[in-house]
């Protein structure tokens, strides 16, 4: 896994709430068998209009999103679906950072297994980067897990909570597997313990 | 915290006791796990995985797999014309023989939905903790069992492990007394439930249901609860066991052979008398009328004998602009009384409301009556098993009669990845759990409720009070 430990980047402002996995990734593209290339299909019907030609409006799509790094959303971001396709093709699009009041726990945890940082701050925290977005133009922020802050050029800056395990791993880019194996003989002695064998 | 404190417990937190190997303070708990089921969708990436970093599988005995997601719901004679979904299912049923795991596939008369065939096989127990690469998997739960869905990097740590890192949720009762009204359904209650504590009300908990609303209920009626919960945004929600439980078990294929020791086991399952939650919520199961979703996400949900409502009658703004969006994508204008809502399509199925009960109710509901003409309406059970009973039953003679499509066992319209979907503008009457923009097809408009609401919809070409419904 790539590790995670700065990242400076620009700011997409989505003001909605509840975002689901399946608006991130419609079901059509969960047929793939491979875990790349699913950025080009992110948010795939709010982006495109009926016709198949780009939404103007939408938020990704705008002149001044483009090369957005950090996504900023509304409470409940990521609910709905398990599928990890969510992650890959945010991640695959660009994202590192995504900023919401409140993640669902599947995608929250998912984005941890795919070096990419989600950051739960106060509903007044988001309301005040949301302003802060519209206010300057290119509005960029900074994610510093070594020191677990988030800020801006403008005077912003914030502490950020992470698990600490979770943390590490990402700081040093870990696999989470190789960890867990480094325990394989409490899991043995678990097995003998309950009675559990190979069949 | 890594270990849950000793004392009363609750059932969550015997199971999750029974099932700690590693625990140390600032790091994630190594929970052992009993029992992973695998699908087409979300396990080919996992595989790879194990090949690419030159890993085995631990206990392939421990794991099951079917494909549901992407199957037609068709001829399964005919071969799959969609060569992508092919290819998908195809690769599970390489990697399962790679792999050496027991594998559910198309032609299998247990094939079906993983959730569906999970406990009708008699996989799914008390006490055992239950994994699977799919946000449903809490169904499992209404076994008491710890049963959650995971991504697919943690479907490729089980296949390695048999294990998972998981941090210790908090807890939270949702408790529901008193007796709910005729024509009240399971699916009515947890819809009510989501609508009261809100799509994110559950977030980082794990919900254990109790009460007396909770105890009369069926096995499959408790499932129906327990598949909801992660709309409520809780990953895990279970039903402490009993001899509904162990009854609904006896007798299934892959129970415990010494079965009455097993209950005796299991008996000690339950939490202790002062064992207590987080959080606790109680409800009245007469407060509780027939359920219809309005908007696009479970949450936004209103009395069938209600109205559709407006924006404005939503306090905090978020929830407004959130309420707008919904109405705007729902073709409403809210005010609508819900009755009134005329509807192109039903769909009655998935793993939420895709089993034999289910399909005993809505059937009830369509006998001796024509589905409306300007609606299509279709029943696809949710497993082999489910269509061969009800068959047996003459349900599916009730439902082609009436005018029903009658299909074979899979996922189908509830996501809509296969060939099942919604034209864009169709308004549905869906027995599915999720009402998602775009869920069952782009455009595509869902309103859910329970399967007796469904097939009177289908019925009356508009939703109907079931209560009121001859
Ligand atoms: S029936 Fe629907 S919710 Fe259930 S597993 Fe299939 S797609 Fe998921």
């Amino acid at each position: 896994m790539k590790s995670f430990t700065t990242h400076t980047g620009l700011v997409v402002a989505m003001d909605r709430a509840n975002i689901d996995t399946d608006q991130i990734i419609p079901k059509q593209f969960l047929k793939r068998i491979e875990r790349t290339g699913f950025g080009e299909f992110l948010f795939w019907d709010w982006s495109q209009l009926d016709d198949g030609s780009p939404n103007p409006d939408f938020e990704l799509n705008r002149p001044e999103a483009a090369d957005a790094s950090i996504l900023l959303a509304r409470r409940n971001f990521g609910c709905g679906s398990s599928r990890e396709h969510a992650p890959w093709a945010l991640e695959d699009y660009g994202f590192r950072v995504i900023i919401a009041p409140s993640f669902a726990d599947i995608f929250y945890n998912n984005c941890f297994k795919n070096s990419m940082l989600p950051i739960r701050l106060s509903e007044e925290t988001v309301e005040e980067l949301f302003s802060r977005a519209a206010k300057h133009p290119g509005y960029q922020l900074t994610a510093d897990l070594n020191s677990c802050t988030l800020s801006d050029d403008h005077g912003f800056s914030t502490p950020i909570e992470v698990d600490a395990f979770r943390r590490q791993n990402l700081l040093k880019g870990l696999d989470d597997i190789g960890l867990t194996l480094e325990h394989e003989k409490e899991i043995t002695a678990y097995e003998a313990a309950h009675g559990i064998t190979a069949s | 915290m890594a270990n849950s404190a000793s004392g009363p417990r609750t059932l969550f937190q015997k199971i999750w006791d029974n099932h700690v190997v590693h625990a140390e303070e600032g790091r994630q708990t190594i929970l052992y796990v009993d029992l992973q089921l695998v699908h087409e969708v979300t396990s080919a990436q996992a595989f790879e995985g194990l090949r690419l970093a030159g890993r085995s599988v631990r206990r392939a005995e421990r794991t099951i797999a079917t494909a549901d997601h992407n199957v037609p719901t068709t001829d399964r004679n005919l071969p799959i014309l969609d060569l992508v979904s092919k290819k998908q299912i195809d690769t599970l049923r390489d990697n399962c023989k790679e792999f050496g795991i027991k594998h559910y596939d198309l032609n299998d008369p247990n094939q079906g939905i993983v959730h569906v065939i999970g406990p009708e096989l008699g996989y799914t127990q008390p006490g055992m903790t239950i994994v699977c690469g799919d946000s449903h998997t809490s169904t499992h739960g209404a076994f008491g069992a710890l049963a959650f869905g995971i991504g697919t990097s943690e479907v490729e740590h089980v296949l390695a492990t048999q294990t998972l890192l998981q941090s210790l949720p908090k807890t939270l009762e949702l408790q529901v007394n008193g007796q709910l009204h005729n024509g009240v359904t399971a699916k009515d209650l947890v819809l009510y439930l989501i609508g009261q504590i809100t799509t994110d009300g559950g977030t980082g908990y794990c919900i254990e249901y109790t009460g007396e609303t909770i105890r009369s209920l069926s096995m499959e009626n408790r499932m129906t609860v327990c598949n909801m919960t992660i709309e409520g945004g809780a990953r895990a929600g279970m039903i402490a066991p009993d001899e509904t439980t162990y009854e609904y078990l006896r007798g299934r294929q892959f129970v415990p052979n010494d079965f009455d020791a097993a209950v005796e086991r299991w008996k000690q399952l339950p939490g202790d008398q002062d064992a207590t939650y987080d959080k606790s919520l109680s409800y009245n199961a007469a407060d509780i009328a027939p359920q219809v979703t309005w908007g696009t996400n479970p949450g936004l949900v209103a009395p069938v004998n209600g109205n559709v409502p407006k924006p404005s009658d939503f306090a905090d703004p978020t929830d407004q602009k959130t309420a707008a969006g919904a109405l705007d994508y729902m073709g409403l204008q809210g005010g609508e009384p819900i009755c009134d809502l005329k509807i192109d399509r039903v769909f009655i199925g998935s793993c939420t409301n895709g089993r034999i009960e289910d399909l005993r109710e809505a059937a009830k509901a369509a006998e001796g009556k024509k589905v409306s003409d300007h609606v299509s309406a279709m029943v696809v059970p949710g497993s082999g098993q489910v269509k061969l009973q009800a068959e047996a039953e003459g349900l599916d003679r009730i439902f082609k009669e009436a005018g029903f499509e009658w299909r074979e066992a899979g996922c189908s319209m509830c996501l809509a990845m296969n060939p099942d979907k919604l034209a864009p503008g169709e308004r549905c009457a869906s027995t599915s759990n999720r009402n998602f923009e775009g869920r069952q097809g782009k455009g595509g408009r869902t309103h859910l409720v329970s399967p007796a609401m469904a097939a009177a919809a289908a019925v009356a070409g508009h939703f109907v009070d079931i209560r009121e419904w001859k």
